[in-house]
């Protein structure tokens, strides 16, 4: 009976506490990605990038503060950071929708030549961060490690195997799930945000009701610069700031909102989960959990891991390729925004 | 005539004799080698912009996923030219090919019993099962294979070789690996919303980029392979050669010079038979009845469907054919480099790179397209020196020693791409017709 | 001169017109409606009335003022409410959500206009909170005009609102559009069914492409053996 309890606390440790954790960046990355095709109708492929410009910011805020001696111990500083990378972002990404994307907008661009644009706009973000912050790995955390640690865990259960809880895990996924709350009650109970459901569903419509275009643009960029840099921020803390990973996160929060159903945020963060969780599932070596689970002696040669760990980012290509050709309106279709 | 209208006119000639100046004026201030490097990496770019065009220019086909065929068509390079290795071969031979046996059968029952149990409830976990035991029954056989491959002589081989044919020979196959590739990804994503393709090429890009950096039994990964056969000769061979010291003395060049000279301009002189063929090809499919057709689908898919044309059949019929030619070019370039470096293939920088060609140049015009390979490739290789002028002279007044200059100066190889980035907004918004326009035909 | 007048309309999308000299009225209180053969461009008078097609000729006065140049949805704040043919709701709003979004410009409470529409067409209260893609072709209609009154329109324009519903539904719509004009709305619909909307018309307008034929009240054009003749099958 305890080999079972050992084999869940293992499970637990590197597979649901992580699992959780990587799922809730990617459905807060997804999210993003959902509210932009929805109401400006185009994949974003900036948006990795938005995520590495907003926690870049925060980091240098963060940096700032930690010279002052701010801090909120236990928590991170980088939570103290956050609203002035948030506001930052904002104000980069209204900066980027009126120079660049506002002009294909008016002329009627076909969703094609945004994506194009989208691309332009993710090199150039990707310049600026890369010579302002470099290329390299940033550490910005601080405040306590653990909130559970592994030895903690054993000594209080008298198990064998650990389960620890990581600040940063708790963190992500606590913010992750304030930041949905909230972003659902903006979207379903209050005037603004169902205007921008109303515009995302039916443009002419709304026109005729004199919902403002340009408003409803604006508000949508300021709600994706802020899914944006608590996702990004929240990624980098728990792993680590380095922006050419962001360019390689793109992938996996695609398949989440498409795997999903794109532009029905429901879907998104369902879709963010089942990524994360596909990646972690098909790539763990479960030589361990199956030791525990069968009786003594029984030697295992071979890690039993179904996938390669090299082979991660294949896993949320491969989910996206089977949705697309099983069903390729989403797990969620029909609803939108 | 005034100058503009004439400029109009003359566009594409005029455009060219500035490009060719520009490479002249490497070769006099710079090097001659130098141009001619950048003369052959031009090349195979405006074959890769070719490529692209075909499916951007003709179709309105987005490919996200242009270095992941490119390094297929690297694959091919090695695997048809390299010396195969027997010993990996006896090793693992067998456990290898097994291997891909049974992912063939695996795929086969898959295909002919979905039909079959297209009703009923369970035919997903049929499927799954399915799968899963084919899977399970691969890496049995397979990684005792691999692993007895890569175990031998590992800092050398560790890998199976190739077949030992002549380099040029991976040309059309590196088309028909990309080409390959193409049909499935087409097959599932065209037909569907118009940037899923995008995220699906660029999905299969990074796969096949990784399978080639992990698949050591069969790429060497991150292990790189080197001394590629080469199509032309090598320099140390013409050095020692009488009949080319005879001809760098009656030049009158330096032996080295010549000779390296003399191979580029070799690979220069393949590059362009290639592109002028691949060049005459597409001028004579645009003006074709088919282009017309292509042309059609692209500017009103609602129309032309509504006439009978099969849109989501040309338009994979011509993916998997720009695919093609870009898979060709791939091979073209691990033939010029004479190796195959995994590591080098970045997903997504480098098709960007293709993709601004494309759009300067003028999507949908062939003449455009490589006339956008060159500038592009061009100011890409020439932006570093001018980039590091630049911040050198802005913060000329500044101490060496500052951090900030450092800063800087350190921060320039990364204002190229952003340059590069800028330059795609920038004809986007003010030239979205490119260089040469496509031209109108009625 | 009538309350909302597009006068002498000419102009179309391209190069050719499609409306010549059209000119089409309503007054406070009235049903008008527009009927004619296919192509007639009945919605295309509508529309120019709305705003949405250019004219290259002609005026469009509401109340008075000369509102030719305005954007239609500027036209929807002087107080003209337009229901389109199709894609007339926001399918996946809630029909509660779908009157909301039509009082947007307003700044008011709006509880009392909502229970008016309820009042109007009690179905919606029942499924307020349904969203409006779930609904039956019409109480998809109703939610459409419901919207559109919320903003309390003097001129309510509705494109074939019967458009695909059961003859059972069209006469009940047609019973709500009474009502609705009852309300001192002026009223300007197309028609398909040409013979039952005249009969609750006020005026009719019969065109022919893009031309007025006829103009009378809706009395007269049935009466008008003509007209019974060419366009309302004998």
């Amino acid at each position: 009976m305890i080999d079972v309890i050992n084999a869940a606390a293992l499970l637990g440790n590197f597979l649901v506490i992580p699992g959780l954790t990587y799922g809730s960046q990617l459905a807060l990355g997804a999210l993003g990605v959902t509210l932009v095709y929805s109401v400006l109708r185009f994949s974003n492929f900036a948006h990795g990038e938005t995520m590495a410009f907003g926690a870049m910011l925060t980091i240098l805020v963060t940096w700032g503060l930690q010279a002052l001696g701010v801090s909120i111990q236990p928590l991170p500083t980088a939570l103290l950071a956050l609203p002035f990378g948030i506001i930052g972002t904002i104000a980069f990404t209204l900066l980027i929708d009126r120079s660049v994307y506002a002009y294909h907008r008016q002329r009627k661009a076909s969703p094609v030549v945004f994506l194009i644009v989208s691309i332009g706009v993710m090199f150039v973000m990707g310049g600026l961060i890369r010579f302002i912050i470099g290329p390299n790995d940033q550490i910005f955390f601080d405040g306590a490690r653990f909130i559970i640690s592994a030895r903690d865990f054993k000594r209080m259960t008298g198990l064998e195997e650990g389960l620890a809880i990581r600040m940063t895990q708790a963190v992500t996924i606590l913010t992750a799930i304030v930041i949905v709350i909230l972003l659902f009650w903006f979207l379903n109970h209050t005037r603004t945000g169902k205007s921008m459901r109303a515009y995302s569903d039916n443009e002419n419509l709304a026109l005729l009701s004199g919902i403002n275009p340009q408003r409803v643009v604006m508000i949508t960029w300021i709600l994706v610069a802020t899914l944006a840099t608590i996702a990004g921020t929240l990624y980098g803390l728990d792993k680590s700031f380095k922006p050419f990973v962001y360019m390689q996160l793109l992938l996996p929060i695609f398949a989440s909102a498409i795997v999903g159903g794109v532009g029905n945020p429901l879907g998104a963060i369902a879709g963010g989960y089942v990524i994360a969780f596909s990646e972690l599932i098909l790539t763990f070596a479960y030589k361990k959990v199956i030791q525990y689970l069968t009786p003594d002696g029984i030697e295992i040669e071979s890690l039993m891991q179904i996938l390669g760990t090299d082979y991660k980012i294949a896993v949320s290509f491969i989910i996206l390729v089977i949705v697309l050709v099983v069903r390729p309106t989403g797990l969620f279709q029909g609803k939108t925004l | 005539m005034t100058p503009l209208a004439a400029f109009r006119t003359y566009r594409t000639p005029i455009l060219f004799s500035v490009m060719a100046c520009m490479l002249m004026g490497v070769g006099l201030l710079q090097s001659w080698g130098v141009a001619l490097t950048i003369l052959n990496m031009c090349l195979i770019s405006a074959i890769m912009a070719l490529g692209v065009n075909m499916q951007w220019g003709y179709a309105g086909l987005f490919n996200v996923g242009i270095m992941g065929f490119a390094a297929l068509g690297g694959l091919a390079g090695v695997l048809v030219s390299m010396p195969p290795v027997s010993d990996a071969w006896q090793a693992g031979g067998l456990g290898i090919g097994l291997g891909l046996l049974i992912t063939f059968a695996t795929v086969m029952l898959c295909l002919w019993l979905w039909p079959q149990i297209n009703a009923w409830r369970s035919r997903y976990w049929i499927i799954c099962a399915v799968i899963l035991t084919g899977y399970w029954l691969l890496r049995v056989w397979f990684d005792p294979g691999v692993d007895a491959i890569e175990s031998i002589n590992p800092s050398v081989t560790g890998y199976l070789g190739g077949l030992g044919l002549p380099i040029v020979l991976s040309w059309p196959v590196g088309g028909l690996f990309a080409a390959g590739v193409a049909f499935v990804i087409g097959k599932i994503a065209l037909g569907l919303r118009s940037d899923y393709l995008a995220i699906a090429t660029l999905g299969i890009s990074e796969i096949i980029i990784f399978f080639i950096k992990n698949e050591e039994w069969l790429t060497r990964g991150v292990k790189n392979v080197n001394g590629l056969p080469r199509p032309v000769p090598f320099e140390v061979d013409l050095q020692q050669a009488i009949w080319f010291q005879d001809l760098a003395t009656r030049v009158g060049l330096d032996l080295n010079d010549a000779s390296s000279i003399f191979v580029k301009l070799c690979y220069a002189g393949l590059f362009l038979l290639v592109l002028a063929i691949l060049l005459w090809f597409s001028e004579t499919a645009l003006k074709s009845p088919w282009g017309r057709m292509m042309r059609a689908i692209r500017d009103n898919e609602v129309a032309a469907a509504a006439m009978g044309k099969d849109v989501t059949w040309q338009h994979l019929r011509i993916f998997v054919l720009g695919s093609a030619v870009i898979g060709m070019a791939g091979a073209m370039l691990t033939t010029l480099d004479g190796q195959f470096t995994p590591v080098s293939y970045q997903p997504l920088r480098f098709t960007f790179l293709i993709w601004v060609m494309v759009i300067l140049g003028g999507s949908g015009n062939n003449w455009g397209a490589v006339l956008g390979g060159f500038f592009i490739w061009f100011f890409w290789i020439q932006a570093e020196p001018i980039g590091l002028w630049f911040i050198d002279t802005l913060t000329a007044g500044m101490d060496p020693n500052s951090a900030i200059k450092a800063h800087l100066l350190e921060g320039a190889a990364h204002m190229r791409l952003m340059t590069v980035g800028l330059i795609l907004l920038i004809a986007l918004r003010y030239a979205p017709e490119g260089l040469i326009p496509e031209r109108k035909r009625l | 001169m009538s309350f909302l007048i597009g006068q002498q309309m000419t102009g179309g999308y391209g190069a050719a017109d499609i409306l010549h000299d059209c000119t089409i009225g309503v007054d406070k209180g009235e049903i008008a409606v527009i009927v004619g053969p296919n192509g007639a461009g009945k919605s295309t008078a509508m529309k120019a009335v709305f705003g949405m097609l250019p004219l290259r000729h002609g005026q469009v006065l509401f109340d008075g003022e000369d509102v030719t140049l305005l954007k239609p949805e500027e036209r929807v704040l002087k107080g003209m409410g337009f229901v389109p043919q199709t894609h007339n709701v926001f399918i996946s709003l809630s029909v509660e959500e779908n009157l909301e979004m039509g009082a947007f410009i307003r700044q008011d409470d709006i509880r009392d206009s909502i229970a008016q529409v309820y009042d109007l067409f009690p179905i919606l209260k029942e499924k307020r909170k349904q969203p409006a893609g779930q609904l039956s072709g019409g109480q998809r209609q109703q939610v459409a005009v419901g919207r559109a009154l919320m903003t309390h329109p003097k001129v309510l324009m509705l494109d074939e609102p019967t458009a695909g519903v059961s003859p059972i539904v069209m006469d009940e719509l047609f019973d709500r559009i009474l009502e609705i004009a009852r309300l001192d709305v002026a009223i300007l619909m197309v028609e398909q069914n040409a013979k039952q909307a005249l009969e609750i018309a006020d005026k009719g307008y019969v065109l022919v492409q893009g031309r007025n034929r006829f103009t009378d009240s809706g009395e007269a054009l049935l009466a008008n053996s003509e007209v019974r003749r060419a366009f309302l099958g004998g």
